[in-house]
């Protein structure tokens, strides 16, 4: 069953198609013959004759290619996250948005931003650092609200997670409003939408992704195991407190990383799984790697239209998100009353 | 061979007034022999499963099987010399039978999980072992109550382990399912010389499957010895607090249990 490719394959598909769409569309209209062209110049030991204006490399390079990998790697982070979480707590309605972690972690960016730590040493280290600390820190309050004597009811977390992501947000409301910078872009970003441009924050981000995304797909047979409960895992030979307390941290970090830079964006980490789990089922050694692939191919798609559907104006790709998510939500809130299939 | 010393636990934090939940439980059981626990409601049948398992803390005593002290064993090590099947609920239903029966295979496989052709033989065995092996590809989801027992029998059996430890495993079966499961136990503590610890709740078949008996009262062994010592009147009644009779089985001899609760004679 894990030997079966075709999943892969068809992930691989549909974010190759997503990841063309997103460097093509813009403001300037980039064929995607002539793109795929452009980027095969750029490979060592290919030359083309260059037929298309000079100014499109320059666009490519500067400014569609960081935000698209932005966009794929905040999307995997989300993906993988979600479906981590989901794993850990046995709920279908785990979401690094629903749990209030991303709110967290974005109460941990802005401090670090209110406090221009920045232009210290470790420079835009700093963001993703600060934002992990901030998920980290709500992970454990969220949890032990929510916890009801060894189980996690469905209702607790969300309202747990309802009830701190509030308060973080007024709290990173209120640095922002402190703060004389510019406060609509400060919003902006609040929504999921990045404020920097350039390669700069894919490299602050990348190494904190790739780490969070490599302790998450090695977890899936320990996810399988907890699948069972604490107690059963035990017994199966897994110390389950501290691979869950591993898993929440690894998850938060790859939360953290994604929000540093691209905002506060929601249900990605709870549709990706979802639609994974109804497509080829609940084996989280295959749930994991898809639910990556599927969130970058997801969030791609979602800030494509959120950049061309009322061109020029871009809308944060947060709000996209959450009208297709959360009615997504409500359905699954149905299914899992039902426990149709959790 | 189990060996269970002194063993003490307490409910959740130390609490003077509620006393303790085992109290100087001392049992052994040897390979190929079937301890059966017995006990009313609240007795602390399930937590001293739970306390030998290692998913609940021990307040003092110990436990060994084959002389190793568990202790301080880690959980990989511990899962490797003693194996539960637990109640069939909660039970994962996406996960096929094979894939949860292979999840016994956890305490010799690394952090990856990855299963080697060793581990899916030892898998492939347990499911025979338990006839289970036609069901190999449904989702648990799928089965009955019995089927998912005799699963978690198989998940069990994969961990390859001297000893064995079954909570209740009859509680939701009915009477054709119970004496399969059991008869089951029964043959694979006699063929593979496992030590067998089982709760259960229904005295006449702990009297037909075990060896001997231990009847555990508000969290302390009260007797213990073979099913004709163990099982009578005066201790029965008293214990449940409900009048019995017992009268030996017809083809065996061993004790059977009829309540007399009838016309309130036990308020």
């Amino acid at each position: 069953m894990v030997h079966n490719f075709r999943p892969y394959l068809v992930n691989l598909f549909c974010l190759a198609f997503a990841l063309i769409l997103s460097v093509a569309a813009g403001p300037v209209l980039i064929p995607p013959g002539t793109l795929l062209r452009i980027l095969a110049h750029g490979l060592p030991g290919v030359a083309l004759q260059p037929d298309w204006p000079e100014n499109f490399a320059t666009i490519i390079q500067q400014v569609r290619l960081p935000h698209t990998v932005l966009i794929l790697l905040t999307g995997a982070a989300l993906g993988g996250s979600g479906a981590t979480y989901q794993g850990v707590f046995r709920n279908p309605l785990a979401d690094p948005y629903l749990i209030g972690v991303a709110s967290g972690a974005g109460l941990g960016a802005v401090f670090a931003m209110a406090v221009h730590w920045p232009n210290s040493m470790l420079g835009l280290y700093t963001i993703p650092i600060a934002a992990f600390v901030g998920a980290t820190l709500t992970i454990i309050l969220v949890y032990s609200l929510a916890r009801v004597g060894s189980s996690l009811p469905t209702t607790t977390l969300i309202l747990a997670g309802v009830a701190v992501s509030a308060f973080a947000s007024s709290l990173t409301s209120f640095l922002m409003l402190r703060s004389n910078q510019e406060l609509r872009r400060a919003i902006g970003w609040l929504m999921g939408g990045s404020i920097l441009s350039g390669w700069e924050p894919v490299f602050a981000v990348l190494p904190f992704v790739l780490l969070g995304l490599i302790l998450l797909l090695s977890s899936g047979h320990a996810l399988n195991v907890l699948q069972f409960g604490e107690e059963q895992a035990v017994q199966l030979g897994l110390p389950a407190e501290r691979v869950k307390a591993f898993l929440l941290v690894a998850a938060s970090l790859t939360t953290a990383a994604a929000v540093a830079f691209s905002g506060v964006i929601g249900f990605i980490g709870l549709i990706v799984p979802h639609l994974v789990r109804l497509l080829w089922g609940h084996d989280y050694r295959r749930l994991v790697p898809l639910s990556i692939l599927g969130g970058g191919t997801a969030l791609l798609l979602a800030d494509l239209l959120a950049r061309t559907v009322l061109a020029p104006q871009v809308i944060p790709v947060g709000i996209v998100t959450a009208l297709a998510g959360a009615p997504f939500f409500l359905w699954v809130l149905r299914r899992a009353k039902n426990q149709a299939y959790w | 061979m189990l060996e269970i010393n002194s063993l003490s636990v307490t409910y959740g934090k130390p609490d003077p007034s509620r006393g303790l939940a085992l109290e100087q439980v001392s049992l052994s059981v040897q390979p190929g022999e079937i301890l059966v626990v017995i006990g009313p409601n609240g007795a602390g049948k399930s937590t001293l499963i739970r306390a030998v398992s290692g998913a609940l803390p021990v307040l003092s005593g110990s436990i060994s099987v084959n002389g190793m002290d568990l202790s301080h064993l880690s959980s990989n090590q511990r899962a490797r010399r003693l194996a539960v099947v637990p109640q069939a609920r909660n039970m994962p239903a996406a996960f096929t039978v094979f894939q949860s029966v292979l999840m016994g295979r956890t305490p010799y496989l690394g952090w990856l999980g990855q299963a080697g052709s060793q581990d899916q033989r030892v898998a492939l065995r347990s499911l025979e072992q338990t006839l289970t092996l036609e069901l190999a590809e449904r989702r648990v989801g799928e089965l009955s109550g019995g089927e998912q027992q005799r699963v978690l029998l198989a998940r069990a059996l994969a961990q390859d382990t001297p000893v064995l430890l079954l909570d209740e495993p009859t509680t939701h079966l009915d009477l054709q399912h119970q004496s399969s499961l059991l008869n089951l136990v029964r043959k694979l503590a006699n063929e593979k010389k496992l030590a067998v610890l089982m709760v259960l709740h229904d005295l006449n078949l702990a009297s037909l499957y075990a060896d001997r008996v231990a009847l555990l009262v508000a969290g302390r062994i009260r007797a213990s010895g073979t099913p004709q010592e163990v099982l009578t009147e005066q201790d029965l009644s008293s214990v449940y607090n409900v009048p019995v009779h017992v009268v030996p089985h017809p083809d065996y001899g061993s004790p059977l249990i009829l309540p007399d609760g009838r016309f309130g004679a036990g308020l």
